[in-house]
């Protein structure tokens, strides 16, 4: 992505980043989880009783599900467990310690941002290096916030919104994900600390692409994000999350919710590059990501559009979905999904047809290396209501050497007969003949195998902004190395 | 120096051995020619010196532009100078064309020092070659072989050894699948590339290809072993006889 609209967005952002560590009296709660912990954050972000109550409902219900039924065990994952008492469910943003210059990062890290193509300053940034000069453009950030004010368009954290937007929070908070819909959302709804916000009024097409973090803070977004898109009639906006860079993190697992909206007439296309630590070769370390993100076609003729690119997490346990509520609304997914070394990836989406004449397009392409596990999962529902509903799914495995795999499970519920299904399916295995063809033209090992992964993923880059697929095709490449040799 | 050569070369793919001790050698500039049975091992030839790993070599040695070429990974032999036009050119699904060749043209010219070339310099000299094999422009962003024809896939291989410009280009059955006209154009490319610091290895089963290039050494492989060589006439006379007259002569003479 150009830096000089992510230096924009990451401005505009850090604004209130900053600001808001600045009330924070002290840094960190004490570890574990209980209704004094709610309240402790709740009363830290200043937030209105409603919003304590919702959280504590929340935490409830997640007592009631971890009391009787646990986490979800369905998916086709290997999860060490995890000590929910023993998690620290609040803590300030803190600032790195800065670094005089980029001789003191550790070069292998260095090497990576090189091969992502990161621009130096950036460099710094990631790192925790001292910048001068080209950050300090605050003009070009109250531009671009007055730009978006200007057209209505609200874009903030989630804190901001609760204390700013309270109305629409409450109106649209929990609609789409409600906070009994699975474990990990219920844990979110109690603990979540923030997010973002957007809200895009009647017939505003947003200007420019919103980006929550700028890749320096993406660092630092919170283990438990909230975000609420609400796109109201005939608005059109497009977001993207996260970044290529690899990014670390003290916090095992990461939770987080995302609920989108779209009215009447409205097109939210939201695009993920997920690429948080994996852990080591051996499968020591790494991210838990366990996302539930939803989206909701509530108007005529809306659309949805989910594009991911998951290369990052040890585990990824993720189904961007929409609910297809509005006739002739629309639900698009498109994923590629990675999984090299110990990695495993449980992902997928769910298309619930209920307005009539929707339509749903799946585009699904996993590959796994190394000892990678990648699944995908899949579920079409066409309800009674959904007269003339349409789905196409594709969904393409590759694999990389013999001791990764791939699993493909696809759930089809019909009840109306006037639907119209295609599903297309393929496993393949990067042949030895591509391989040595394009060796043979001079490219290495790695590059050959980087090049036909990128082939193999086309059809899903083609849905991102443009820079965005540029670095989400070297960071494939950077994904898999080690994957041949 | 000699450009290649081929000094007692065994090699065997599955346990099987299918070059059983072959000798050649290639000196810049030459054009050489391999005919031969199906299944003589022309191909095995063609991929063991481009270091396709599949074949595993027994014994032998090779000696590329004076570097030990047995010694090579495909890529290094590539970056080398050494070009094979596949028999079977294979399908990149989602890489365009224009891209792949370009990646693969930079990996060359790194190797040998000059500067990688953008997509704004790449792109006038992949229309000129295009160009001179009377490429279809809509070929130039397809992927790469994706849904070309049996002819298209084999221009493209030509293609891409006038751009990689090669010391040493081995076609393998380049013109099988190829109508007459594809067939004189693609010859046309392979002279218009002919140069004093360059050789062909050209395997083919058919004299029609040879009318137009015009081969210095003629040789004939058989069971693994090259039993025959002799000049442009021997593709003449193995046309009219068939292989079976060419195991009569005793090949090493040839050779001295
Ligand atoms: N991967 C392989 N596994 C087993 N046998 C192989 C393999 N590759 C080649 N062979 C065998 O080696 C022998 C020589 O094959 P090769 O392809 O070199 O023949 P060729 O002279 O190129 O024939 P053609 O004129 O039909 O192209 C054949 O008997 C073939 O079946
Ligand atoms: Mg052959």
């Amino acid at each position: 992505m150009s830096s000089s609209v992510d230096t924009i967005r990451g401005l505009a952002e850090q604004e209130y980043k900053w600001g808001f560590v600045t009330d924070i009296a002290e840094d960190r709660a004490p570890k574990g989880l209980n209704e004094d912990i709610i309240r402790l954050i709740s009363a830290r972000k200043q937030e209105p009783e409603w919003m304590l109550e919702w959280r504590l409902n929340a935490l409830r219900h997640w007592f009631r599900m971890r009391r009787e039924e646990g986490e979800p065990k369905w998916a086709n994952l290997t999860i060490a467990p995890i000590d929910y008492q023993a998690i620290s469910y609040y803590s300030a943003p803190k600032q790195k310690p800065q670094l005089e210059n980029l001789d003191q990062v550790d070069p292998e890290i260095l090497r990576t941002y090189e091969k992502l193509g990161i621009p130096l300053t950036e460099q710094k940034l990631l790192a925790g290096v001292a910048v001068d000069a080209v950050f300090d453009s605050v003009s070009v950030a109250t531009t671009f916030k007055g730009k978006l004010a200007e057209m209505g368009v609200i874009f903030c954290s989630f804190s901001e919104a609760v204390q700013k937007h309270p109305e629409l929070v409450k109106k649209y908070l929990g609609s789409v994900v409600p906070h009994t819909d699975n474990f990990y959302a219920a844990l979110n709804a109690a603990v979540f600390t923030d997010g973002s916000f957007v809200y895009v009024p009647k017939g505003v097409r947003c200007p420019m692409e919103l980006s929550t973090y700028f890749r320096i803070n993406a660092a630092e977004t919170g283990q438990f994000e909230r975000t609420l898109i609400v796109a109201d009639e005939g608005a059109t906006v497009s977001y993207l999350e996260g970044c290529t860079a690899p990014i670390r993190d003290e916090n095992q697992l990461h939770a987080a919710v995302v609920e989108l909206v779209a009215l009447d007439n409205a097109q939210i296309k939201y695009s993920t590059v997920q690429n948080w630590y994996p852990g080591d070769k051996e499968g020591r370390g790494g991210i838990y990501n366990f996302v539930t993100k939803r989206g909701k076609c509530l108007g005529v003729n809306s659309k949805i559009s989910w594009t991911q690119v998951e290369t990052g997490s040890a585990i990824t346990w993720k189904y961007p979905s929409c609910i297809l509520q509005g006739d002739n609304s629309v639900g698009e997914f498109y994923s590629v999904a990675l999984t090299n070394n110990r990695q495993q990836a449980d992902t997928g989406t769910k298309m619930i047809h209920i307005g009539k004449n929707t339509r749903s397009t799946i585009v699904s392409k996993g590959i796994s290396a190394g000892y990678g596990q990648n699944t995908y999962r899949g579920q079409v529902k066409i309800m009674k209501s959904a007269t003339g509903a349409r789905n196409y799914t594709q969904c393409d495995s590759l694999l990389i050497g013999d001791r990764c795999g791939a699993h493909t499970f696809p759930y089809i519920e019909v009840r109306n007969a006037t639907a119209r299904m295609e599903h297309e399916a393929s496993t393949s295995k990067i042949g030895e003949n591509q391989l040595f063809y394009l060796r043979q033209r001079g490219l290495t090992a790695e590059d050959a195998v980087s090049m036909i992964v990128n082939g193999f993923c086309k059809t899903v880059f083609k849905e991102l902004p443009m820079e965005f697929a540029v670095e989400a095709q070297k960071l494939l490449g950077v994904s898999l190395e080690g994957s041949v040799g | 120096m000699a450009l290649l050569e081929i000094q007692d070369l065994h090699a065997s793919v599955g346990g099987h051995e299918i070059l059983k001790g072959v000798n050649l050698t290639l000196n810049a500039g030459e054009v050489h020619s391999i005919m031969g049975p199906n299944g003589s091992g022309k191909s095995t030839l063609a991929q063991v010196l481009a270091r396709r790993e599949t074949y595993e070599v027994t014994r032998g040695r090779v000696l590329f532009d004076g570097k030990d070429l047995l010694d090579m990974q495909p890529e290094e032999a590539a970056r080398e100078g050494l070009f094979m036009a596949f028999q079977y050119p294979v399908e990149i699904p989602g890489i365009g064309n224009a891209y792949f060749l370009r990646s693969a043209l930079n990996a060359i010219r790194k190797h040998r020092g000059q500067d990688e070339l953008d997509a704004m310099d790449f792109l006038p000299l992949y229309k000129e070659r295009m160009k001179l094999l009377e490429m279809d422009d809509k070929l130039m962003n397809r992927a790469v072989n994706e849904g070309f024809s049996g002819g298209e896939k084999k221009r493209n291989e030509i293609l891409q050894m006038t751009v990689l410009e090669p010391k040493l280009a081995i076609l393998d059955e380049t013109d099988s699948g190829l109508d007459i006209d594809a067939l004189r154009i693609v010859a046309q490319g392979v002279n218009a590339m002919r140069s004093p610091e360059r050789a062909f290895l050209v395997i083919t089963h058919y004299q029609r290809l040879l009318d137009y290039i015009t081969p210095d050494f003629v040789h004939v492989l058989v069971d693994g072993k090259i039993v025959r060589s002799g000049g442009p006439e021997l593709a003449l006379e193995l046309e009219d006889k068939g292989y079976g007259s060419a195991e009569v002569d005793a090949p090493e003479a040839l050779h001295a």
